[in-house]
């Protein structure tokens, strides 16, 4: 699991981290923990063509729907099957085993570092 | 991910609690409530098996009493609470003139002169205003109490026998204590007010008491019942709790477009009583014919419908999700919605509108769970 001081975020609750051309994506803990119990996730198929701030997933708990917003442009190379077939690692490790889609991109728009987004939810 | 934070400015006499039990909190009718304390879905099944500790002290409860107590309530609500005995309860609905959904409320006899009204947090202003004017040509006096009434729930199968070896719990006969049956008792030195009511389709206690005192129960509950696995339970679990036992939520079942017949509760109308009641002309005229009616429905895979999707026989809208979730309990999805009355008979195949994916659905009687016997 990586360190979260070295993830990169949106205003959108999501995690980034980024290894040479592939980010990897999931939702913070903040995100997690105001949806309650994850128990369905959708995701993108590996191969398809993501646009930065579309649409693209959804994270559905018991009391709400969360939608998974591309942080980048790009093309999806992998999405976690683990976390379809058990959405509750979403809340139980949001920022390891709960990843939710890796994306190859060109280029990376700018994103907040991890104090940002401490400071953004204010904890 | 978009997220609506709160915005609140009222607070529970157990907020200090909850805040120390690492509580996330949502905003309810103006009160910062707990949603969570944990996990909703561990929350849920903890009152299906167990016990769960629910703090409701934003309801509503004003007292009517004085010699015409009766007759006053007998025309401001729906049902006829003269007939009901000192320690029963009843649940009641308040009409407008059209017979439009007021509010629902659980009544008490807490006297002969003495009527407890249980209101909704969003709805406590509007039926103190309507019950102080509609009682006004009766010889009573309405008085809301909801700022010095604290209120703890205790639901679950084990909540009687927590609840019996809570030490301080005064209270003469609550073993034997009936479904919609209520007594008076104390919690230490103070004045306690016992009900067996809830809204989570399982055995429960609902608790009155002063402001001052609800810490103090709330953590001689939470320290008796820890051993028989009881926990705290937010208002997420509450919801999915009341859902799975088919109880309408004000806003989403009923409101003041809908009638009473169309939530399925004409049964708590009685029309049989003598004299007017706000709402008689309209509900005995009855809604039109076309008027949806709800029903429930139940689906498979685990994308719940929402409230507010469409519901669709073919490709015409025939209804509309009130409320819904994936079922903790029964582990698909389930829902309540207004449908056309064509639609609503038990069998019928329709689908929702899922985010723009048809999701098949079929009408079952609610409730969707009940509790063995």
């Amino acid at each position: 699991m990586p360190d979260r001081k070295d993830l990169q975020y949106t205003a959108e609750h999501e995690w980034v981290l980024v290894e040479d051309d592939v980010a990897t994506v999931g939702i913070t803990a903040y995100a997690a923990d105001k949806l309650g119990d994850v128990v369905f996730v959708d995701l993108p198929e590996a191969g398809s063509d993501i646009a930065s701030g579309s649409v693209v997933g959804e994270i559905e708990s018991t009391k709400s729907v969360g939608e998974l917003f591309a942080p980048v442009d790009g093309t999806v190379t992998e999405s976690n099957q683990a976390v379809v077939d058990a959405p509750e690692l979403v809340n139980s490790d949001p920022f390891g085993e709960g990843w939710l889609i890796r994306v190859r991109f060109e280029a990376l728009p700018e994103l907040m570092s991890f104090d940002e987004y401490t400071a953004l939810v204010g904890e | 991910m978009t997220h609506q934070l709160p915005t609140t400015d009222r607070l529970s006499p157990l907020n200090d609690i909850h805040v120390a039990a690492g509580a996330s909190f949502t905003d309810f009718a103006g009160w910062q409530m707990p949603v969570r304390y944990d996990s909703d879905l561990v929350e849920h099944h903890a009152v299906r098996t167990a016990a769960g500790l629910f703090d409701l002290s934003h309801m509503g409860e004003i007292l009517v009493l004085g010699p015409e107590a009766s007759d006053a309530l007998d025309y401001a609500l729906a049902g006829k609470l003269s007939a009901i005995a000192v320690g029963q309860a009843k649940y009641s609905l308040m009409l407008d003139r059209d017979g439009g959904i007021v509010d629902d409320l659980v009544v008490y006899r807490t006297g002969e002169d003495r009527y407890l009204v249980v209101a909704n947090a969003s709805n406590r202003e509007v039926v103190a205003a309507e019950l102080l004017n509609r009682c006004s040509p009766f010889d009573c006096a309405v008085e809301d109490e909801s700022d010095n009434i604290a209120l703890i729930a205790v639901q679950g199968p084990r909540a009687l026998e927590i609840l019996l070896e809570v030490p301080g719990i005064g209270v003469p006969g609550l073993a034997e204590l009936k479904y919609y049956r209520a007594i008076a008792g104390e919690f230490g030195e103070h004045a306690l007010f016992v009900a067996r009511t809830g809204y989570t389709g399982e055995n429960g206690y609902e608790l009155y008491l002063s402001p001052e005192v609800a810490p103090a129960l709330w953590d001689a509950i939470m320290e008796t019942g820890a051993g028989s696995g009881l926990v705290p339970a937010g208002l997420a679990s509450r919801d999915t709790l009341r859902l799975e036992a088919g109880m309408p939520l004000y806003g989403h079942e009923l409101g003041l477009d809908t009638q009473p017949a169309q939530a399925g509760l004409g049964r708590v109308v009685a029309l049989g009583k003598e004299g007017d009641f706000v709402g008689r002309a309209a509900v005995e005229a009855g809604a039109p014919a076309d008027a949806r009616v709800l029903v429930g429905l139940q689906m498979s895979g685990r994308r719940a419908g929402r409230a507010g999707y469409a519901v669709l026989s073919g490709d015409a809208t025939v209804g509309e999700i009130t409320s819904g979730a994936l079922s903790p309990t029964l582990g698909y999805p389930i829902a309540m919605a207004y449908v056309d009355p064509a639609a609503s008979v038990t069998g019928t195949e329709l689908t929702v509108d899922v985010r723009g994916t048809a999701i098949p659905a079929s009408v079952v009687p609610l409730p969707f769970y009940s509790r063995e016997a």
